[in-house]
């Protein structure tokens, strides 16, 4: 028992065929209960009034939006390794998602912080570094989307994944020296003293969950899609020749 | 490796299109920009090391997608794969051949178009350092992004929106350098970090490139 066994196609169609309806519903459950509790439970904050309660889509989608960009440079680089080609396909579906998700944080960031800041967009360090995420994974995509043999694209994606990580996190550390920042500090850290109060800390962690959730779902969705997109590719092929 | 050198930098001479086109672009900027802003001296002081750096980074856009296209069409790319120089050579001596006859002209150029843009006196010393450490990354940079779409028939534009994100942090550094030589501040940190990115990329990304290269070539 080991996970590459989930390398196995047929075998990751069966299991996430029996894992979907449950991440279906903890994701709606997570969401439901984490978004109610947060926008109609919780005080109003003493100074932003209740915009603060962009918090919790804010946050949730930027963490992710990180994340997933992770989540696809390791199955890039098992790719690379391994060709393994459940991997590469779930780097394919997990892109569109994580640049939802960049686009959300970006968008609810700026609708707090026309109230807030006084301004739709600041060029602040935190602002400029996901603007250069968003730019990362139009590439990515348009080079998936560009290339029509299925591996090549899958191995050049792979590599280009692998440089752009080192690229993002040098214009991350780039933009925090080219210019100061207006962004708070980090509203969640291991470090107790930082964080928010507990009143938004206890919904917030919730949405955090069902946003991760929701990427899962939506992540073996796309994959199984991915899948069957290639079966029936298979199917065609062997039509023809027949 | 260096009959490919000398042979790249013929080519580029001869071909004509490549060699003075990235240049004309960057002087026509240079023209452009205070059409465009107005002529008051302070502002296009001020903007000029921005402009100077963007108009570089963009005339080098120009001509990256000629690094591999042209030989993959009539096929010496995969001669020069088989050929006993390993892959990762050739794409340094194309990089080099193509900073040759881009990255240096312009840097070469970049202190007159800054007389053009009313450039601080304190800057153009810093402003030719910074693109002779900042332009071989651009080479190289854009020679792994050609690598990436060298098989594709419109590579161009997914060309530019591959590469110039890529380019950021040396656009940031570069023109930092540029813009703290201009009002006369301590500029060893954007510097020694452009020169490490510079070094970085020109030690590792050959490897990337060349094996896009293979991918494309299989």
């Amino acid at each position: 028992m080991s996970i590459w066994e989930y390398a196995n196609p047929k075998k990751f169609m069966q299991t996430s065929a029996r894992a979907l309806p449950w991440a279906i519903g903890l994701t709606v459950i997570c969401l439901v209960v984490g978004l109610v509790w947060g926008f109609f439970f919780t005080p109003d904050d003493y100074k932003q009034g209740s915009t603060v309660k962009i918090i919790y889509l804010h946050v949730p989608s930027a963490m992710m939006a990180i994340n997933v960009w992770v989540m696809m440079l390791v199955t890039s680089l098992i790719w690379i390794v391994r060709r393994h080609h459940v991997s590469a396909l779930a780097a394919k579906a997990a892109a569109p998602i994580g640049l939802t998700f960049t686009l959300i944080a970006l968008v609810t960031g700026a609708l707090w912080g026309q109230p807030m800041w006084g301004t739709w967009w600041a060029w602040d360090p935190r602002l400029t570094s996901f603007l250069i995420l968003c730019l990362f994974y139009f590439g990515y995509i348009a080079l998936w989307s560009a290339i029509e043999n299925p591996d090549t694209a899958a191995d050049l994606t792979a590599i280009l994944c692998l440089v752009g990580s080192v690229f993002a996190l040098l214009s991350r550390y780039a933009v925090n020296f080219w210019n100061q920042g207006l962004h708070q500090g980090a509203s969640l850290s291991l470090d107790k003293e930082e964080n928010v109060s507990d009143v938004f800390w206890v919904p917030l962690l919730v949405c955090i969950a069902g946003f991760v959730l929701l990427f899962v779902t939506l992540v073996l969705m796309r994959t199984r899609t991915e899948i069957r997109a290639r079966r029936l590719q298979a199917l065609l092929a062997r039509e023809r020749v027949a | 490796m260096r009959a490919l050198l000398l042979r790249d930098l013929r080519l580029a001479m001869r071909t004509g299109g490549g060699f003075g086109l990235g240049l004309a672009f960057f002087l026509i900027l240079a023209v452009l920009v205070p059409l465009g802003v107005g002529a008051e001296g302070a502002t296009l002081g001020r903007i000029a090391p921005g402009i100077l750096w963007v108009g570089a980074l963009l005339a080098c856009l120009l001509s990256l997608d000629r690094i591999f296209a042209l030989d993959h069409e009539d096929g010496s790319l995969d001669l020069l794969a088989t050929s006993p120089i390993p892959l990762e050579g050739v794409v340094a001596v194309k990089a080099l051949a193509h900073w040759l006859v881009t990255g240096l002209p312009l840097t070469l150029l970049a202190p007159g178009l800054g007389v053009l843009l009313n450039l601080a006196p304190g800057a153009y010393g810093w402003l030719v350092l910074s693109l002779l450490l900042g332009t071989p990354t651009l080479s190289i940079v854009g020679a792994f992004g050609a690598a990436l779409t060298v098989g594709l028939r419109r590579g161009g534009l997914l060309l530019s929106l591959l590469v110039l994100p890529l380019y950021m942090p040396t656009l940031i550094f570069g023109a930092e350098v540029v813009r703290r030589g201009a009002d006369g501040m301590a500029l060893g940190t954007p510097l020694a970090l452009l020169a490490a990115i510079s070094l970085g990329a020109v030690a590792l990304l050959p490897f990337a490139a060349a094996s896009a290269l293979r991918v494309n070539l299989r």
